[in-house]
């Protein structure tokens, strides 16, 4: 009796142990294309990383050498685009379901920004396709920068939301208290508070919009040449490591990573001061 | 100073209730200007989809629901049929699905159950950069370093030990759907991860307390756990799917692109997402422009049905434990 008592009980406990080295297996598999990715792009990366990349231009086909200045300024021209398009809709809204959100419309908007945020990138770049390249019968900057703005707008609106509820509500109350009007007390009080959440969290949008290809593929098009007018196609880092991954050139290939590097940095580098600047807000409650 | 002495009102009391509401122009402008906004934030999913409806019509005109199911893409013919597209999303997905669930629960379980605090937080850092890296990226890695690995070695030893499955049969491409299915599982992990580490951690901890206090082990509370938030896990999984049928430039990259409809994991294939990206900008017909936009109004009707379904669930799932 005792036996099978002990028996059953090693056979738990070994269950466990097996069921919890499973656990901690998955966890470093799951860590480990991190890892890669992130050595990948710093050992290939780096090595092309130079001067020329950020101020040169595209060399032609069979010409070592070059950058993909033209890139960067059309990648930040087209992230500008969107954010004079995403960021006032996208903060306004996040304001709104913060101040006044908490009734049947409120839940619903809240709930079309989660559904919408799982859209496809491509899909909103039909759309831009079809709102701005089929009238204007061209590519165009413009609607490049208006299918990153579209993407950015569920993601702003809901930080800028859930930055402004970590403000304590004794700010409110203590601002309304002194007779200041709710406008006021949200435009002078409230936001000054959760500014650098706003800020980061937004930036953060801004960024995920700048890593984006898919939607730009068919509306910005791409552009090899230098281009500043938003009447035209450009060229954008994104499309550019797609061109230059595909490309049977090592040259280029290896830009394709720097780029590539370029990327994940930003990423990286806002990641963690938004984590930075959220955990203080955090701790003041 | 002159001028008549100011006359004081004698104090008035009306209960509270009695007051008119305190009307302040600032407050109504402002509040109906940012209502505007979420007006605006509102109506962005309809409006697109009323586009792509209206974009779509010659090409549902023309062909009804033969689209769905015709295996024909011929732009000389000006006919289109988007079924190999269809199976190749499904299948890249439902095999990203199968790689990354178990791998995204064990990591869940692993971050709400048995880690302290000090691992958890930077693990959970480590997943939300997984999420945060461009797809554009895991393509660049997809093609350099997990598609020559797979060409050299998973390929060649999953068609020795398991060859005589139709799935492992056929040359090792390394490009194909098996890299699709694989690149997109890491894609989908973080989602999947942190949902379910979400709905895990809302289980209230009385019942991990009762479960060990009658002497079960660590593994038998977290299996209760976990049969507490099976409906959240759905969840979580569903919107991995979401993630992975959209999911455009890390598959386009890595599946090899060509229409073809074969049981063999190691054969090319080509997805809904990639022949939007690949053929949209060089569409030249009103019916080709017309047939991807369809296909893009079947992912985005797909998607928002998912999106919609796993947000209710792991919303319900979350609430029922938060009010209890």
């Amino acid at each position: 009796m005792k036996s099978t008592g002990t028996k059953k009980y090693i056979w738990r406990k070994s269950k466990n142990v097996l069921m919890t080295s499973l656990s901690i297996l998955s966890g470093v598999i799951v860590i480990l294309p991190l890892i890669l990715i992130f050595y990948y792009a710093l050992a290939q990366g780096v090595s092309a990383l130079n001067l020329d990349f950020f101020t040169k231009m595209p060399k032609p086909v069979g010409e070592l050498g070059g950058g993909m200045a033209n890139a960067l300024v059309g990648t930040a021209i087209l992230i500008g685009l969107g954010s004079l398009v995403g960021l006032p809709v996208g903060i306004f809204a996040g304001i709104y379901l913060a101040e006044y959100g908490d009734n049947p419309f409120g839940s619903s908007v809240r709930f079309l920004t989660d559904v919408q945020s799982g859209v496809p990138s491509i899909v909103i770049g039909v759309v831009a396709y079809i709102l701005f390249v089929l009238p204007m019968k061209h590519f165009s900057a413009l609607a490049g920068g208006a299918a990153l703005g579209l993407l950015m707008i569920p993601t702003v609106t809901r930080t800028t939301e859930e930055m402004i509820r970590l403000v304590p509500h004794s700010y409110r109350e203590a601002s309304l208290a002194l007779g200041v009007p709710r406008w006021k007390t949200t435009l002078r009080v409230i936001l000054p508070t959760a500014l650098k959440g706003i800020t980061t969290g937004v930036l953060l949008a801004v960024a995920r919009a700048a890593g984006e290809t898919a939607p730009l593929l068919f509306t910005a098009l791409g552009n090899r040449f230098w281009s500043t007018s938003i009447d035209q196609p450009i060229g954008s880092l994104t499309v550019f490591i797609y061109d230059y991954a595909k490309a049977p050139f090592e040259d280029w290939n290896r830009q394709a990573w720097a780029a590539a590097f370029v990327l994940i940095a930003l990423i990286f580098i806002l990641n963690v001061v938004f984590r930075i600047v959220t955990r203080n807000k955090y701790a003041e409650r | 100073m002159g001028g008549e002495p100011k006359s004081i009102s004698p104090p008035i009391r009306v209960s509270p209730a009695a007051l008119p509401p305190r009307r302040n122009l600032g407050d109504f402008v402002f509040k109906y200007l940012t209502m505007l906004f979420a007006i605006v934030v509102f109506s962005i999913v309809f409006l697109m989809a009323f586009e792509m409806y209206k974009g779509s019509q010659p090409s549902i005109g023309e062909f009804g629901w033969k689209f769905l199911t015709n295996t024909t893409w011929d732009p000389v013919q000006d006919s289109y049929g988007a079924l190999p597209y269809i199976y190749g999303t499904v299948v890249s997905s439902l095999l990203a699905l199968i790689i990354a669930v178990p791998l995204g629960l064990g990591v869940a379980v692993l971050l709400s159950e048995l880690t302290p605090g000090w691992i958890e937080t930077p693990m959970s850092f480590l997943v939300e950069l997984l999420a945060g890296i461009p797809s554009i990226v895991y393509g660049l890695w997809g093609i350099f370093v997990l598609v020559p690995w797979l060409r050299a070695s998973v390929e060649p030893f999953l068609a020795k030990s398991l060859g005589y499955l139709p799935f492992f049969k056929g040359a090792a491409y390394g490009f194909g759907m098996l890299a699709a299915g694989v690149i997109l599982a890491i894609m989908i992990l973080p989602i999947i991860v942190s949902i379910s580490r979400d709905v895990l951690k809302s289980i209230p901890n009385s019942q991990r307390e009762a479960a060990l206090a009658l002497g079960a082990t660590k593994w038998e509370s977290t299996k209760i756990v976990l049969s507490g938030a099976r409906s959240g896990i759905l969840g979580a999984a569903l919107l991995g799917l979401g993630r992975a049928l959209g999911e455009t430039m890390a598959v386009t990259m890595v599946i090899g692109n060509r229409p073809d409809i074969s049981a063999s994991l190691f054969n090319p294939a080509y997805s809904m997402a990639s022949v939007i990206a690949n053929e949209f900008s060089e569409a030249t017909s009103e019916l080709y422009v017309s047939s991807l936009i369809e296909i893009a109004l079947i992912l985005f009707v797909v998607t928002i049905i998912l999106n919609a379904c796993a947000r209710l669930i792991v919303w319900s799932v979350t609430r029922k434990f938060q009010t209890a």
